[in-house]
């Protein structure tokens, strides 16, 4: 049987944990499932630090660890707690390099889902590091992907933001690229929505459409490869990048680029501009594939 | 008990630090220093007791300040060239001229730099800490104190038993506010609360040195009553009739006082001379 991402998870923290590179700092993780199932059964003694409440001082202290030369994970539970767990993260650690050449690296694991848990948890919050120096951001939402990322950020000096996603700790598979021919549009997508976006592109295969997909690990620094720029310039009606956080964020920004390096239109889809209900009436959920279909078709109608 | 000996390289080193700051306070009003600076002036004899009282425990703690961090960096051995640098913006600066005076960062006396948010000393203080276990010096103002995710970081501190002191530098202000203006509760009374020890006390050196022997065992907060001479920031007096406990002292050492502070004045004016572009 392949292995889960939520497994490989949980055997890159334990190796954490067992060679002693950093400790593991969070509220709630010794309970509540264990985040998810991502945590090996592991306590204080193995370096599995159990905080307290204080959101906005337990960013402080990740950053406090890292400063002494050991590699913290710190975990954010729901990425909207971003806001209390952020400022020092972003003020102290991420400047440490630059200001005072000291590294101060921190895995932030920061953790979505949407879904009926209403307007203060859900959803990405990566926008919200977007705009500082001094940080990586990265989504990874595949075992490989999420082992390469690791691996990188033993070897760096900076602080990185791991946007996971619970919705895509059950996945086994891997992601490919399709810019190969010609094709229409070309769908650029971050996150959860990666999973919508294959399936749209699938169904709108079915359909005779010819629909590229480019699936974006790396949000900061982001840097489109030679070939993704060439394929995107001779598609007809540029792309559309699909996100699962408000648009008025990485999506529009991380467009605007893709805009200047192509010269090509680029459509955006988020979430939207409204807060999150509980009720399936008023909830926010990222784009899905129906929604994306839809959009596409209307652009390439239009 | 501190004895006359010790009071006076507390006082040697207190006279570095007061000096620093009257030259450097000249260096301001002649525009030769073109940004905000932190004057420590008549604070400065809660570093040089603190400094003393870990010298003489052999322990080189790690140290957490904020902006007003001239003097702490000074006592702890801190490089005078390099500070003289860093105000003149230039790339020799203790953090390459771009900490200013508020964010200076020393490796070889394990100070850490500040980021200019005031408070966030104490839980990077205290994370750092607790990973290391190492005896740690987190130095507050009276404002900064009063942020919510100080107060957390001490209730943390607490609960794991740290070997963490912290210092509140309590000179009654937050830029020219005064603390009853702004609460009606004392540090001291908040670290008793969350089970360590917590103490008011004045700057004397001689009420500061009691301590001694009972800091890094366990966490502890320290409530210095001291008085800030200088303006929040920049060259300027808020007032002529501040108390100055560093007169008191110098008189009190007479002639040896005297010649102290006026070789310090020489030497640190040559160096500034000598650093000036
Ligand atoms: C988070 C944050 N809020 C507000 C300020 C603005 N500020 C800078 S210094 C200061 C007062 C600090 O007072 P205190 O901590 O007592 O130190 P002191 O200046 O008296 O030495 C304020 C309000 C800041 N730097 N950071
Ligand atoms: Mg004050």
């Amino acid at each position: 049987m392949e292995k889960t991402l939520r497994l490989t998870i949980k055997e890159i923290v334990r190796s954490h944990l067992k060679k002693k590179i950093g400790k593991v700092f969070g509220q709630c993780l010794t309970a509540v499932g264990w985040v998810g199932g991502t945590l090996p059964e592991l306590y204080e003694k193995d370096g599995m630090v159990e905080l307290s409440m204080a959101d906005v001082a337990g960013g402080g202290f990740a950053v406090g660890a890292a400063l002494m030369n050991t590699r913290p994970i710190y975990v954010i539970r729901y990425q909207g707690f971003n806001w209390y767990n952020a400022p020092m993260i972003l003020n102290y650690a991420c400047k440490s390099m630059e200001i005072w050449k000291q590294p101060c690296p921190i895995f932030v694991r920061s953790i979505a889902m949407e879904g009926g848990i209403g307007p203060v948890a859900g959803s990405s919050h990566h926008s919200l590091y977007f705009r500082m120096p001094g940080i990586k951001i990265v989504s990874p939402m595949s075992p490989k992907e999420y082992i390469k990322i690791y691996q990188k950020f033993l070897s760096d000096k900076d602080v990185y933001y791991v946007s996971e996603h619970r919705g895509s700790y059950n996945n086994t598979s891997e992601f490919k690229n399709d810019i190969k021919e010609k094709k229409q549009l070309i769908i650029i997508a971050i996150s959860i929505t990666r999973f919508e976006a294959e399936k749209a592109k699938k169904n709108l295969e079915k359909q005779g459409y010819k629909i590229g997909i480019i699936h974006v690990v790396w949000i900061k620094p982001f840097k489109l490869k030679k070939n993704e720029i060439n394929a995107i310039k001779k598609t007809k009606h540029g792309c559309i990048l699909l996100d699962d956080d408000y648009v008025d964020g990485i999506a529009n920004a991380l467009g605007n680029k893709i805009n200047l390096d192509t010269g090509k239109k680029v459509h955006t889809m988020g979430l939207k501009d409204k807060s999150a209900g509980f009720s399936k009436r008023t909830d926010n959920l990222p784009p899905n594939a129906k929604e994306i279909e839809k959009k596409i078709k209307k652009i390439i109608s239009d | 008990m501190l004895n006359k000996k010790k009071l006076i390289k507390i006082f040697k080193t207190a006279s570095l630090c007061r000096n620093f700051e009257k030259i450097t306070f000249k260096k301001i009003q002649e525009k030769i220093i073109k940004f905000p600076v932190y004057l420590s002036a008549g604070q400065e004899f809660i570093a040089s007791s603190l400094s003393q009282m870990t010298s003489e425990l052999r322990v080189k703690p790690m140290i957490f300040a904020q902006h007003r961090c001239h003097s702490t960096y000074l006592a702890f051995g801190g490089n005078m060239k390099k500070l003289i640098n860093e105000l003149q913006g230039n790339i020799s600066g203790a953090t390459f001229g771009i900490g200013g005076s508020a964010s200076l960062h020393s490796k070889e006396i394990n100070m850490y730099g500040h980021d200019g948010h005031m408070g966030t000393q104490g839980p990077i203080g205290v994370g750092a800490c607790f990973v290391s276990r190492k005896p740690t010096i987190v130095f507050l103002g009276d404002a900064s104190a009063e942020e919510d995710y100080v107060l957390a970081a001490l209730g943390w501190a607490s609960t794991k038993k740290l070997p963490i002191l912290f210092v509140v530098e309590d000179n009654n202000l937050s830029i020219l506010t005064k603390k009853k203006v702004r609460r009606n509760w004392e540090m001291s009374d908040v670290a008793k609360s969350f089970k360590m020890g917590g103490y008011q006390l004045d700057d004397n050196p001689k009420n500061i040195y009691r301590f001694k022997e009972k800091i890094f065992k366990k966490p502890m907060l320290l409530n210095i009553n001291t008085h800030r001479l200088f303006w929040h920031a920049g060259a300027g007096q808020d007032s002529y009739k501040t108390f100055d406990r560093y007169k008191i002292i110098k008189k009190k050492l007479g002639i040896l006082g005297n010649k102290i502070d006026q070789e310090n004045f020489i030497r640190i004016n040559k160096l500034w001379k000598k650093h000036s572009d």
